[in-house]
């Protein structure tokens, strides 16, 4: 009778650890502005499609409407026995640094923000490269030489990709004039596209012609703007060439995308790594979107000069400063 | 000078576009409160009738449809609202506010099911949204000093939705002041009991107030997702309900003050997009954080120091039961 009994337990045994195995859960958060933002949150819907399409292993998601909510997610997602769970955004920093010492087996990724903690990988991005290109890309085609940018919630990260431009635009012509707007102090600056619009048209009335969106969804009114007033746009994060074909200028696209998919390839394969990854042009994190909607805008000559420069940054013999080098520590 | 004057122009302008919605809504609140129904759903009938707009105007291509839509869904939430409110007597703020829920989670899921593309609405048909309307001889006279300009750039160019929201003013105020339907919806809102023994009906005129609501907040609904923008999207009308019912209370419940109060909530908007980073004399720089909270230090000031007591109407809020 013991004997049956402890190969009935073996048999449960194995069969836990087979079903383990097969049950291997990744779970992904995304942030306001929801997984069809076209743009940063949509970005890493894409990897997370990427995964699973290749892998048929399935992702547990939530969509964050609130504040509040951030804490809770991370805390059901671990609890839910999630193997890997993606943060999509900085602002779940601070809820995912305490969520994180009360589940230490489970490992945490933060897309955005840098949380050190021995089962957290943060992944960031040098936005400021990425813009920097794309700042090249609007003087060179601004006929006024004057430009704008529209960022989204007011934070460094934002300022960031503003300073990257402002860098990219004054290494093409550096009588240019920038007009730099942002949209809100909340979360809710995210997804403001009545709001991004009349900002673009205060931009466009004051004479530029080409304005770099990094709202998210906000962005989505920029680019409409664009269209309707017959000037150029930017888009971020995701490509958003073809969202008003002939106004939108090129993308600066942030792999998020890549950073998502990794973090789940690596984490089923074994090879995660807790600690800070920061993506820029070396690492083909940050590059700017080329295709059939833009192709007629920016034009082969203009295409030669960014990648003269993109050679030159990924060489080390171009630096583009960081918004946080200038901060006051 | 020139330039200045051209700003100025410009921050006129802007302030038109912005405020079109809230004037809308506000006018809208106004049939319905002075009537003795609170209407804190004004946020969701717009949102509603954003959704309904876009929808319509993306799978047929035509704009007029997409307005007709967005008034049809809008009048459909303001009768729901009369049916829980008035017919069955429900708590008039509590039935808008399940209204505001509703629409704000049923429009996304019917996007998303319709769309695919979870809860946005592109509306990119041709044709499917009202676009700007250069008034007769604006180019013409642009060149006239003064006049030219003002016409040019501030009355002419804008969607047929801005002219019909500021034309629907003087027309409101007609009606509640000047007409027996006016007068009976005034008498509602303040004294139904009196109403009652003149033997009028004071559901029926409740819900005719309503009706009216929902055509105004379903046009400012439209205009949020077919002109303004060209989309729909989760929860776009971000406050503006609210902010016109604050209009509304801002202007004591009457037509033209309630419509200045709308201009200044939204010139305090435009003045605060066009101030972040523009460099103003003596002062410099002004931060960000400073300049967006320029519209509400406005509100309360102004609300603490210029507008006195707002009266209410006396029987707002209350169900009418006509026999105790």
């Amino acid at each position: 009778m013991p004997k049956i009994a402890s190969v009935l337990f073996a048999g449960a045994l194995l069969f836990a650890g087979a079903a383990q195995a097969q049950e291997f859960k990744p779970a992904i958060i995304f942030d306001m502005g929801g997984k069809f933002d076209k743009s940063f949150n949509e970005a890493a819907y894409n990897g997370a499609e990427k995964f699973k399409k290749e892998t048929g292993i399935s992702y547990l998601e939530f969509e964050v409407t609130n504040e509040a909510q951030r804490d809770q997610a991370l805390r059901r997602m671990a609890r839910k026995g999630a193997d890997v769970v993606v943060a999509v955004g900085f602002a779940f920093a601070t809820p995912l640094e305490a969520v994180a010492a009360e589940y230490p087996d489970t490992k945490f990724v933060i897309i955005d923000s840098v949380v050190d903690k021995p089962n957290i990988q943060s992944v960031v991005f040098k936005e400021h490269e990425g813009s920097f290109l794309v700042g090249m890309a609007a003087a060179l085609a601004s006929k006024t030489g004057k430009m704008g940018f529209i960022g989204g919630m007011d934070i460094p990260l934002i300022r960031n990709f503003a300073y990257g431009y402002e860098q990219g635009i004054e290494y093409v012509n550096p009588d240019a004039e920038l007009f730099v707007n942002m949209t809100g102090n909340t979360p809710a600056a995210w997804n403001d596209p009545a709001k991004g619009a009349e900002l673009a048209i205060s931009q466009f009335d004051r004479g530029a012609d080409v304005v770099y969106a990094a709202a998210g969804g906000t962005g989505l009114g920029v680019l409409q703007a664009a269209a309707d007033r017959d000037k150029l746009a930017i888009g971020v994060d995701s490509n958003q060439n073809c969202i008003q074909p002939g106004h939108v200028l090129t993308s600066m696209l942030k792999r998020v995308d890549v950073a998502v998919y990794k973090a789940f390839k690596s984490a089923l394969d074994g090879t995660w790594q807790p600690g800070t990854q920061a993506l820029g042009l070396k690492e083909q994190g940050v590059d700017y979107a080329m295709d059939e909607c833009n192709k007629d805008l920016l034009t082969p000559d203009m295409v030669a000069k960014l990648e003269e420069a993109r050679a030159a940054i990924v060489e080390g013999r171009l630096v583009v400063e960081d918004y946080y080098s200038t901060m006051k520590q | 000078m020139s330039d200045l004057f051209l700003q100025i122009l410009l921050l006129s302008d802007s302030t038109l576009r912005l405020a079109t919605p809230l004037v809308l809504a506000a006018l809208a609140g106004l049939f319905s409160e002075r009537s003795g129904v609170v209407n804190i759903a004004l946020e969701g009938k717009m949102l509603g009738g954003a959704f309904a707009a876009a929808a319509a105007a993306q799978m047929t291509g035509s704009a007029l449809a997409g307005l007709f839509a967005a008034i049809g869904f809008a009048v459909f939430l303001a009768l729901v609202h009369g049916f829980a409110s008035i017919t069955n007597r429900g708590d008039q703020v509590v039935s808008g506010m399940a209204l505001n829920i509703m629409v704000a989670g049923l429009g996304p899921t019917l996007a998303d099911a319709w769309f695919g593309q979870a809860g946005r609405i592109p509306v990119e048909a041709e044709g499917a949204r009202f676009r700007p309307i250069t008034l007769p001889f604006a180019e013409e006279i642009r060149e006239v000093p003064v006049i030219g300009p003002i016409y040019a750039e501030l009355v002419s160019g804008h969607n047929i939705l801005v002219y019909l929201a500021f034309l629907a003013v003087p027309l409101v105020a007609w009606v509640l002041y000047r007409s027996r339907f006016g007068l009976r919806l005034r008498a509602v809102g303040e004294s139904p009991e009196a109403v009652d023994t003149a033997g009028i009906s004071v559901a029926g005129m409740r819900y005719r107030a309503l009706v009216v609501a929902g055509v105004l907040t379903g046009i400012a609904g439209a205009y949020l997702a077919i002109a303004q923008n060209a989309s729909f999207l989760r929860d776009m009308t971000a406050g503006k309900g609210y902010l016109a019912l604050a209009a509304l209370i801002f202007g004591k419940w009457r037509p033209v003050p309630a419509l200045l109060a709308c201009l200044l909530f939204a010139f305090a908007d435009a003045v605060q997009a066009r101030l972040q980073g523009v460099e103003v004399p003596l002062v410099g720089t002004i931060p960000t954080e400073a300049i967006q909270a320029i519209p509400y230090l406005l509100t309360i000031l102004l609300l603490a120091g210029f507008v006195g007591r707002a009266v209410a109407p006396k029987a707002i809020g209350q169900p009418y039961v006509k026999e105790r």
